[in-house]
């Protein structure tokens, strides 16, 4: 995923990015966690010292518990090696959708604790707007979620998925991007805002806050929050696959390789998260929040009862 | 195992509820609180309620932790814990303490009266309780209008709150 | 086997932490979360309640509660910045001008 980020970056900027550790700079990611790792671990003296030790970890163990609910496939048996079929999740909970969206909330306690606990203003001030903008696009990330979940009639991720199997007309999938353009737009701007990425990236920006909530981590604890934020962006790209794009179905490859397609869907909107960050510009924290509240928050509202509407009037 | 967990959720509960009351600054108060959502939650999920549990960590954990997160960091209380002494002079402290006994010993006292009552264990119960769907379709209907109540009172403590809040006006 | 009973006491014991909470703590913010352990307690007696009898009312009247609880702390939270303003301290004993 760094590796991605990296190369398409320089693509984008005319330059090739990594190109001498291992072939094609695969390997330039282990080597920055080996450098990451053998840093020094500074800790301001005045920081609380529990806290400010705590809050990469909540930030990661958030980010990689949202993907327990979020299926790969169909049930497989491995090639029959395995007696009874084995679900592609951890769990299917028959409210996934709401863990999904309860564990993002928990998120913003590690990005708070952050810029709390490390006494210090660049950290204070970052953690403050980054956190107040995280509640203020999950708003518009609930309903988004809420307009499918009607759709489907159920709050099950995999029941979800089932429900876009089929075709109209034998050529188009079910996909519900298909039946609600408007809710997956918002749904992706509000993620890519949820997880602090370009264009929405303003709490971390280089050059006006050093670097926001995370200024005074160094080695591991810097590396937890690079990684709990690129498992978010995962997790996004992975709840809207399999609330949009129709998660693990598609045309050609038999039920059992489901996973493969879920991963090239995924794949591909990852690839468009990195293309957003390298070509527009940033915005301002007060447009930032003026779209948030003034132009995405009714959207989704207006998205959710046209949605109704249509599912009442077409029963 | 069932008993098990709920005796390991209600200590988590308990301890971290008394680490609230008895903390000296009030982001570690706030943080334990956080960590006894956890443990309700996971008592709602022993309860047959999976609902309420992801209800009580996004509204509660989620939202109504962060308010307080932020007042605090705000009003730079979790720094001023030395200025002002946290809890109050010896005498009027034993006489606080005497009460909340009393009031734990009269609650035991009733609580205790009640005979054993298991839970029912019905696979039909137990599913109607678990259904979303059909506490949607309730809330709707038996409960319309407590709900729509609910949904102006949200409204005023909003606009109240704002306004209490808010930056004195120049022109008062 | 777990009984309602043991809920009951559970959901007593941590009603009178909160209360204990509000008599004892001297920060205006502790008392605050002392009454949201309080009203916490009251909603585990509810989900126990309704899953005892049976019904989805418990979890309703929850759904209700933990709404009302956001209300109030959304407006305790401002009266305590607003009081903050006026005499720079958390602490209930800087707001006695009432008392004869």
């Amino acid at each position: 995923m760094v590796w991605m980020e990296r190369k398409v970056c320089a693509y984008i900027q005319d330059r090739e990015g990594p190109n001498r550790v291992g072939p094609e700079g695969l390997l330039q990611p282990f080597a920055d966690v080996i450098k990451l790792v053998f840093k020094e671990d500074l800790r301001p003296k005045a920081a609380d010292a529990f806290l400010f030790a705590i809050a990469p970890v909540v930030s990661t163990a958030t980010a990689f518990a949202a993907f327990s609910v979020v299926p790969f496939g169909t049930e497989t048996t491995l090639f029959g090696l395995l007696s009874e079929p084995l679900r592609l999740e951890v769990t299917d909970v028959n409210v996934a959708v709401l863990v999904i969206f309860a564990i993002t909330s928990m998120g913003i306690y590690g990005i708070v604790l952050a810029g709390c606990s490390s006494n210090s203003k660049y950290s204070l001030l970052g953690g403050l707007r980054s956190s107040a903008q995280m509640i203020s696009y999950e708003l518009s990330y609930g309903l988004s979620l809420a307009a499918v979940i009607m759709l489907a009639g159920s709050l099950s991720l995999r029941e979800i998925v089932v429900n876009q199997s089929g075709y109209w007309w034998h050529v188009i999938p079910r996909w519900y991007v298909f039946l609600q353009p408007l809710g997956f737009l918002i749904y992706m701007t509000a993620g890519v805002a949820e997880t602090n990425r370009a264009p929405f990236d303003f709490p971390e920006a280089e050059q006006e806050l050093v670097a926001g909530y995370h200024t005074e981590y160094s080695s591991m604890s810097f590396a937890l929050f690079f990684m709990a934020e690129y498992i978010n962006m995962v997790t996004v790209s992975a709840v809207a696959t399999s609330l949009f794009l129709g998660g693990w179905l598609g045309p050609l490859l038999p039920a059992w390789l489901g996973w493969v397609w879920f991963m090239i869907k995924v794949l591909l909107l990852l690839f468009f998260y990195v293309w957003m960050r390298w070509t527009l510009p940033r915005y301002r924290y007060d447009q930032l929040m003026e779209f948030g509240w003034k132009w995405l928050l009714p959207a989704a509202v207006l998205n959710l009862v046209a949605t109704a509407a249509l599912v009442i009037w077409l029963g | 195992m069932e008993q098990i967990v709920f005796y390991v959720l209600a200590a988590v509960a308990l301890l971290a509820s008394f680490g609230v009351i008895g903390q000296r600054n009030p982001m570690h108060s706030v943080m334990l609180l956080i960590v006894s959502f956890g443990a309700y939650a996971g008592l709602y999920v022993l309860l047959d309620a999976p609902f309420t549990a992801v209800t009580q960590i996004i509204i509660y954990a989620g939202a109504i932790m962060v308010l307080f997160l932020f007042v605090v960091m705000l009003l730079n209380a979790h720094t001023e814990d030395d200025m002002v002494p946290a809890t109050i002079g010896p005498r009027t402290m034993k006489i606080g303490v005497v009460l909340s006994l009393a009031l734990v010993g009269e609650v035991a006292y009733a609580l205790l009266k009640i005979a054993r009552t298991d839970f029912g264990t019905d696979a039909g119960t137990v599913s109607s309780i678990k259904d979303v769907g059909h506490i949607g379709s309730m809330l709707y209907t038996s409960y319309s209008f407590a709900f729509e109540v609910t949904s102006i009172l949200i409204l005023v403590s909003m606009v109240g709150a704002v306004v209490i809040a808010g930056k004195p006006r120049k022109d008062r | 086997m777990v009984t309602l009973n043991h809920y009951l006491i559970l959901s007593g014991l941590l009603f009178c932490v909160g209360t204990a909470g509000v008599f004892l703590r001297r920060n205006l913010i502790t008392v605050l979360l002392s009454v949201e352990i309080m009203l916490n307690a009251v909603n585990i007696t509810f989900v126990a309640a309704g899953r005892y009898h049976g019904s989805v009312d418990g979890q309703i009247i929850t759904f209700f509660v933990m709404t009302v609880a956001a209300a109030e702390a959304a407006v305790g939270l401002a009266l305590v910045i607003a009081l903050f303003r006026h005499r720079e301290t958390l602490s209930p004993d800087a707001f006695t001008s009432l008392k004869w």
